[in-house]
């Protein structure tokens, strides 16, 4: 398990629009090991959708990506269109969140299985068929030979989701990117979908990165959190060690506005802490934010927040950008 | 339902539409001043003449007997007499629409042809210069009328370089297209500046869907999502589109078909508007409108084809 | 204050030029549009005459001048008729709805199942070539596309607050229809009719070329282009300015339909 798969160093990502530049990400560090599960949560417009699709360069033109995303060795973004195209789907897979716009409309599912297979395989036209039918059977769709020939409409929406991951899965790749996997879908359907995911990662050996907002997939799924806020990692551990004993003013009010969660509920007989929501809102990305982007919403802010602070590591593996870390452990 | 079942539907569901295309050509020839028999043989007709075409085309009787008439002998093909030709304009008709409708399939495919290639260089260009450039010269395109432009090939390719002839139809079909080239390029023109104007904006559209960025992450070549994911979802609307102008591409064809002295229907209307030949009017705006609706059938099924949820 | 888009500047500078020719055309051209001038037949362009002349040794860019006169006329008057009676009809069957708004689905149905072209000259052919009956025809059918496109204005409008508003404070219909509705579903409308316009030059002009519309000696730039069409292999230039001058005036009114579209935020 300790095996680097993927190290990201330095990751930023600008947007040029039209009213400026956005700086959405920056700064960001983050390492995957072959067969774990990352989470990277953090609220819309922290940065963590953008710093996935940002791995495999999967972002439109407007977009600038900078820093080292090294994957077994080479840096994807330095590397050639043909080479990167055998890495997207045959190494390094992604599914997204609304599996209704992320299937193509007009073509049979079968086929989205197929074409991918096409593109990262030698298989013949009655292989690529056997092992399509494996695939669904795979993510759990029943009569696969009929389903094959359905397009994403005639699906549940539960099942178009587990279709998206039989076509995700097709090439066996080695690292799944999750984009809120299971937002779009009933509270019902979406352990069932995490549970398959958290199943095909351990039986496949796949490891997986998982955004998510919600906390509560994290805690389940997770073996290691990346916190992102306003485009930075504020804070990265174990799950035990972050949800347990959070050392960043942002993840603690994070975890203060869930019910039944947050460090004061691990107090055996205390009182549940009550549900605590974040004043303001996340800071604006298209001006330079100085200090921390956390401050202004802070309960903990002093003087000294008004320069950025850096990733500290207190020695167990668990880092924060926090001056108020120290403290937060100590209540 | 299966899609046979559904092109019988759509078959039943014109009918109502045809019988009102009758009503609108019948009314459109009641509505000539004075009598349509003195109008047809114009100032010199003895009265006698005048009482027997009257007695002939049935306009001794009521009106709704003279309607009845005209559907039970439109239902049996026979719209009459041409007073230009006298031959049955049924008979004028069948010989003449299929050229219209070669000289109107053919466009369209040229209209298409250069309309897909320079719809996606502009769209994956958005405003950048080969965009513009293409914009700019279909929208002059787009302002430029069928018969001006039709002059101008006729300047250029076939009186100046003789590349192609001057006007007809020739003989054999591979002489018919040749002879048709022009022609059909003047039509297409102003067509193709429709059909890429939709096909720019609904390729805009569809490149920032998600599933095409699920197509790039599975690693796919550009070609392939391109063509497989977004020209068919871009083709959607423009179908209907092409559907929707079919309409205008036969009004199209009277005038190309007068610049270019094509024997098609186009060129029989005009003749017979100077011949005061109502009879073929009549048949003529009746026959246009079925094709009319023919088509608009046939690009219903073209879409139930390209998008599989229109086909419930 | 949002930039004026670039093609309604463009479209309102071709605009004002072929508006100025139009206006007065007897002060910009330098000859007489149909004086006969029989030393000078068929001359190619030149210094005397820019645009060359014709077979009668008429001035071409005189007549292609005063030509612009009919056709900004054509592009008026074509287009009013429709104008307002689709933006009656609109205003009433998306107002009144029910059994109106159902036997308009089916008049809509069957107007677009005809050639809109083949449908003019039909109409054209029964009340005899000429302008004004040109306009008669244009306006039978014409109309129907406004008020298609006012209807769905209309139906969207009469669904929001304000609307109900006006109710509960005891307007009358009228009031709320042509004062509070009208005003509010106009762009489309507007953006529409200068497209239109630029349609209803291009058909004004092949109407005039097939001898139904304008009849000579009009100078009109489909007669024209119809006059020169016997003499395009000895005589190009008889034919191909008019027809410059029916491009940018097309040219005109649909860039200041899409300026205008672009401007009044306006879906297509």
């Amino acid at each position: 398990m300790s095996d680097t798969l993927l190290q990201v160093r330095d990751l930023a990502v600008t947007f040029e629009t039209r009213r400026g530049r956005v700086q959405a990400v920056s700064g960001v560090d983050l390492s995957v090991r072959a067969g774990e599960i990352v989470g990277l949560v953090g609220e819309s417009g922290s940065g963590k959708s953008v710093t996935l699709r940002a791995l495999t360069r999967l972002l439109h033109a407007n977009a600038r990506i900078s820093g080292q995303v090294i994957w077994r060795g080479e840096d994807v973004l330095a590397l050639p269109e043909n080479r990167l195209r055998a890495i997207r789907g045959r190494e390094i897979a992604m599914i997204f969140q609304e599996p209704m716009t992320a299937l193509n409309p007009v073509l049979s599912i079968g086929r989205q299985i197929d074409e991918n297979l096409v593109a990262h395989g030698s298989l013949d036209q009655a292989g690529r068929r056997r092992r399509a039918l494996e695939l669904l059977d795979m993510v759990g769709i029943a009569s696969a030979a009929q389903r094959l020939e359905n397009f994403p409409h005639e699906f549940s929406g539960g099942q178009r989701q587990r279709a998206m991951i039989a076509i995700a899965l097709a090439a066996e790749p080695r690292l799944l990117l999750a984009d809120e996997p299971t937002t779009a879908l009933d509270v019902t359907i979406q352990d069932q979908i995490l549970k398959l995911l958290m199943n095909l990662s351990t039986g496949l050996g796949m490891a997986m990165v998982l955004v998510t907002h919600d906390l509560g997939v994290v805690a389940q799924s997770c073996d290691r959190v990346c916190v992102m806020y306003a485009g930075r990692v504020v804070e990265r551990g174990s799950v035990e060690q972050v949800f347990g004993r959070p050392r960043h003013a942002y993840t603690d009010a994070l975890l203060r506005t869930m019910p039944g969660f947050g460090p004061s509920s691990h107090t055996e007989g205390a009182a549940r802490a009550r549900l605590v929501p974040i004043e303001g809102q996340p800071p604006r990305l298209d001006r330079p934010i100085l200090g921390c982007a956390f401050a202004p919403r802070c309960t903990h802010a002093s003087a000294q927040c008004e320069v950025r602070p850096e990733m500290v590591d207190d020695g167990s593996g668990h880092e924060a950008a926090c001056f108020a870390a120290d403290a937060l452990v100590a209540v | 339902m299966n899609r046979l079942g559904m092109v019988g539907l759509r078959l039943l569901q014109i009918l109502p539409t045809l019988v009102l295309i009758g009503v609108v050509a019948f009314v459109l020839v009641r509505l000539l001043p004075g009598d349509p028999v003195s109008n047809m043989l114009g100032d010199h007709a003895t009265d006698a003449t005048i009482a027997r075409l009257q007695a002939q085309m049935g306009l001794d009787q009521p009106i709704w007997v003279q309607f009845l008439l005209f559907v039970r002998h439109a239902v049996q093909g026979d719209f009459g007499d041409s007073i230009a030709y006298h031959v049955p304009v049924a008979r004028l008709i069948a010989e003449r629409l299929p050229v219209t409708i070669t000289l109107a399939a053919l466009a369209t495919l040229i209209a298409i042809g250069l309309a897909v290639p320079l719809a996606f260089i502009s769209a994956v260009n958005a405003d950048r210069w080969p965009d513009y450039l293409i914009r700019a010269v279909f929208q002059v395109g787009l302002s430029s009328p069928i018969f001006y432009v039709g002059l101008l090939l006729l300047t250029v390719f076939a009186a100046a370089l003789r590349w192609f002839p001057v006007g007809g139809y020739g003989e054999g079909i591979g002489d018919h297209l040749y002879h048709l080239f022009l022609p059909a390029v003047a039509l297409a023109l102003s067509f193709s500046a429709v059909i890429m104007r939709s096909l720019r904006a609904s390729i805009l559209a569809v490149l920032t869907a998600e599933f095409v960025d699920f197509a790039r992450s599975k690693g796919l070549s550009q070609r392939i999502i391109l063509l497989r994911h977004v020209l068919r979802n871009a083709l959607i609307s423009t179908v209907t589109l092409i559907g929707l102008h079919m309409g205008s591409l036969l009004g199209g064809a009277v005038i190309t078909e007068s610049v270019f002295a094509v024997p098609g229907v186009g060129r029989l209307m005009v003749e017979s508007i100077f011949a005061r030949d109502y009879t073929v009017i009549q048949a003529l705006t009746m026959a246009l409108a079925v094709v009319v609706s023919l088509t608009f059938l046939a690009t219903d099924l073209v879409q139930m084809w390209l998008d599989p949820r229109a086909a419930k | 204050m949002r930039r004026l888009p670039t093609p309604l500047i463009a479209g309102a500078l071709i605009m004002l030029a072929l508006l100025v020719c139009a206006l007065a055309p007897d002060v910009v051209a330098p000859y007489d549009p149909i004086a006969f001038d029989y030393a000078n037949l068929l001359q190619p362009p030149s210094g005397a005459h820019w645009f060359g002349t014709d077979q009668f040794g008429r001035d071409i860019l005189s007549r292609t001048l005063a030509a612009s006169t009919i056709d900004l006329q054509i592009a008026a008057f074509a287009t009013l008729g429709p104008l307002v009676i689709g933006t009656v009809i609109g205003l009433l069957v998306g107002y009144v709805g029910g059994v109106t708004d159902m036997l308009f689905g089916r008049l809509v149905d069957l107007v677009v199942t005809f050639p809109f072209l083949v449908l003019v000259i039909a109409i054209v052919a029964v009340l005899g070539p000429g302008l004004s009956n040109m306009y008669i025809a244009v306006s039978i059918v014409g109309w129907v596309f406004y008020a298609r496109l006012l209807r769905a204005e209309v139906l969207v409008l009469r669904q929001q607050d304000f609307v109900g508003a006006c109710r509960v404070m005891g307007y009358g219909h009228l009031r709320i229809a042509l004062r509070h509705i009208l005003p509010n579903a106009a762009r489309p409308i507007i953006v529409y009719w200068m497209t239109d316009m630029a349609l209803a030059i291009l058909l004004g002009s092949s109407l005039g070329y097939l001898g139904l519309g304008a009849q000579p000696p009009t100078a009109e730039w489909g007669v024209l282009i119809a006059d020169g069409k016997n003499y395009f292999t000895q005589a190009w230039w008889i034919t191909l300015f008019p027809g410059v001058a029916l491009v940018l005036a097309g040219l005109g009114f649909s860039l200041i339909g899409d300026g205008l579209a672009d401007l009044l935020d306006v879906k297509r």
